[in-house]
């Protein structure tokens, strides 16, 4: 028990000093990009939604975890989605007249 | 239906790799040119770890995740596609809440098997579970008030009523003990339980409510934070190391982006989350500020279109200064037609981008991109601001509290200390606004009155379009 909980812990204090580097980098014209992307990231919440989902259970918990796995779909599909084309734009510049 | 189930360490390495994609994908967010391949390199990554998850032999049944997967994703697919630019804090925001929600679910539900089990609830359980709970079900309330106040279904003013605080306080400390009390039994109680996660929904709204809509990129920052935590804590719960790896890795960006926007108001979050900056509108009384009071006699001046327009074609440098008004009227494509316009007779033009401008981190460099705006052309406060004493006219489009000088001399000022775009250094200052209706800190504005300032009224959208007619004219 108390080995696994140092695992995890020490798993969480390293991605913390990963997360801080790697997002410091980031300028600030790509903030809302980073936002929307690092979003959808934490849409991986879905797994846990589909570990919890995947147990024959009563209609009280199917009903939860449906729900859940419906809104981390959307989080995932969606985020994922929307910074796609946030970033095309960044990215084809000079090509396309300005799109309405 | 049944799929072959894949051994565990074949998932866990299967975690790994995702893991590794996460990263290296926000990795390449550090530059326009790599930014959308490190998108796709997270998408990839994302899809990977939920496809081991479907072979793993903990999973019995497809039904509900078939089904859950489908209808989430029309919806995620939809909203994506169809979501106006202008609209993206609040997509961001309804986003957000999503993985929120499914966080405090997946936790109460980890809460309710045990219980089923007649499993006793370990010191560690406990913690981590009502953890993910209480941060996932905050957030989800919170980002759905959040949507609202973006979205104008609620209003985007502080709302503060008597004893907010106390009785914020008091919810707080009551999740607080009941937390405690519930971690200290041992064994689950779903009856309580479910107390403490309606009191948690209720936290998020009464959280967010008080939070003028101006200090949304700073909510939605620390939400987005948030969501990333209640994924690490389900994570930790569900011994998953690809929930805490990526759950971690939001929880630092969103952090550091909070303190990024706090540091470019100059204001400590404590008074962003609990001052409700902006609440009633102050009117003409003597919570104006002191700087009103100076101002009282004065008159501004308005500019018509055709001497805006003479302005701008003849000088040799212009800066433009967008704000939230650029964006709620949609005139990021006709601004960037006027800067064509005036680059073809052979204007020097800049856009001055403050970091708070706009609803949410970067948002006018989203809008501006959407107007095929070169990202070389954008620059940040600490760069521009040494150009307005050789600019000729800056052009503040919808922008108010970012340009007012009173943050530099005013110390009775609510915003004095914040950092702001030196407009009035430029020879001419140009302001366009619908009205003299003070802006998101409910203060009167000095440089409006300034000699140099000229206004020109009316919906920033129309005022261009006319601007770049009179441009071509001139």
């Amino acid at each position: 028990m108390l080995e696994q909980l140092l695992t995890d812990l020490t798993i969480f204090i390293l991605a913390i000093f990963v997360g801080y580097e790697t997002i410091s980098k980031v300028p600030v014209i790509l903030h809302t990009p980073l936002m929307s992307g690092t979003n959808a990231i934490h849409g991986i919440v879905l797994v846990g939604a589909m570990l919890v989902a995947g147990l024959p259970e009563g209609p009280f918990v199917t009903a939860l975890a449906f729900l859940a796995v419906v809104l981390g779909t959307i989080n995932v599909v969606g985020g994922f989605l929307v910074t796609d084309r946030m970033l095309q734009m960044f990215a084809g510049k000079t090509q396309g007249a300005p799109r309405s | 239906m049944t799929l072959p189930h894949l051994p565990p360490n074949i998932v866990r390495a299967a975690y790994l790799v995702a893991s590794v994609l996460f990263i290296l994908g926000i990795k390449r967010l550090s530059s326009p040119k790599s930014a959308r391949q490190g998108n796709t390199l997270a998408a990839i990554g994302m899809l990977l770890a939920l496809v081991v998850t479907l072979l793993d032999r903990s999973i019995l049944s497809y039904g509900t995740i078939a089904a859950g997967v489908l209808l989430g994703g029309v919806i995620g697919t939809v909203a994506a596609r169809r979501v106006a630019m202008t609209a993206m804090p609040q997509m961001v925001a309804l986003f957000n809440g999503s993985g929120g929600g499914a966080a405090a679910i997946v936790s109460s539900l980890e809460y309710l098997a045990l219980a089923r089990a007649g499993l006793p609830l370990t010191p560690v359980a406990g913690v981590t579970i009502l953890l993910g709970a209480w941060i996932g079900a905050l957030s989800f309330t919170g980002s759905l008030v959040a949507f609202g106040k973006l979205q104008g279904l609620v209003t985007e003013r502080a709302v503060t009523y008597p004893l907010q605080k106390p009785i914020n306080l008091l919810l707080f400390l009551g999740i607080l003990g009941v937390s405690v009390w519930l971690v200290m039994q041992g064994a689950p109680n779903p009856a309580v339980y479910a107390w403490f996660a309606a009191a948690s929904l209720l936290f998020g709204i009464l959280f967010v409510i008080p939070i003028g809509g101006g200090d949304m990129p700073v909510v939605i920052s620390l939400l987005n934070s948030f969501t990333g935590l209640a994924t690490a804590a389900t994570g930790f719960s569900l011994h998953n190391y690809v929930l805490i790896i990526s759950g971690t890795l939001v929880g630092a960006s969103g952090t550091l982006l909070t303190y990024l926007m706090c540091k470019a108001m100059n204001r400590p979050i404590t008074n962003v989350l609990f001052g409700a900056f902006g609440s009633a509108p102050k009117g003409a009384g003597p919570a104006a500020g002191a700087g009103a009071a100076g101002l009282a006699g004065k008159a501004v001046r308005d500019v018509s279109v055709e001497d805006a327009a003479t302005m701008l074609a003849y000088a040799r440098k212009v800066i433009i200064i967008p704000g939230y008004g650029l964006a709620v009227a949609q005139a990021q494509h006709g601004v960037r037609e006027l800067a064509d316009l005036l680059k073809a007779r052979g204007v020097d033009v800049k856009y001055a981008i403050h970091p708070v401008a706009g609803r949410m981190p970067g948002h006018m460099n989203v809008l501006l991109a959407e107007a095929n705006v070169p990202y070389t052309e954008l620059y940040d406060l600490d760069q521009v601001n040494p150009e307005f004493e050789s600019a000729d006219v800056a052009l503040v489009i919808g922008a108010n509290d970012v340009v007012n000088p009173a943050a530099r001399s005013d110390t009775s000022s609510p915003i004095y200390g914040m950092p702001i775009l030196d407009a009035d250094k430029a020879k001419h200052v140009i302001i366009m606004k619908r009205s003299m209706k003070p802006g998101f800190a409910g203060i009167e504005n000095e440089l409006f009155y300034d000699p140099n300032a000229m206004m020109l009224f009316g919906d920033a959208k129309d005022s261009v379009t006319k601007l770049v007619q009179a441009v071509k004219a001139a």
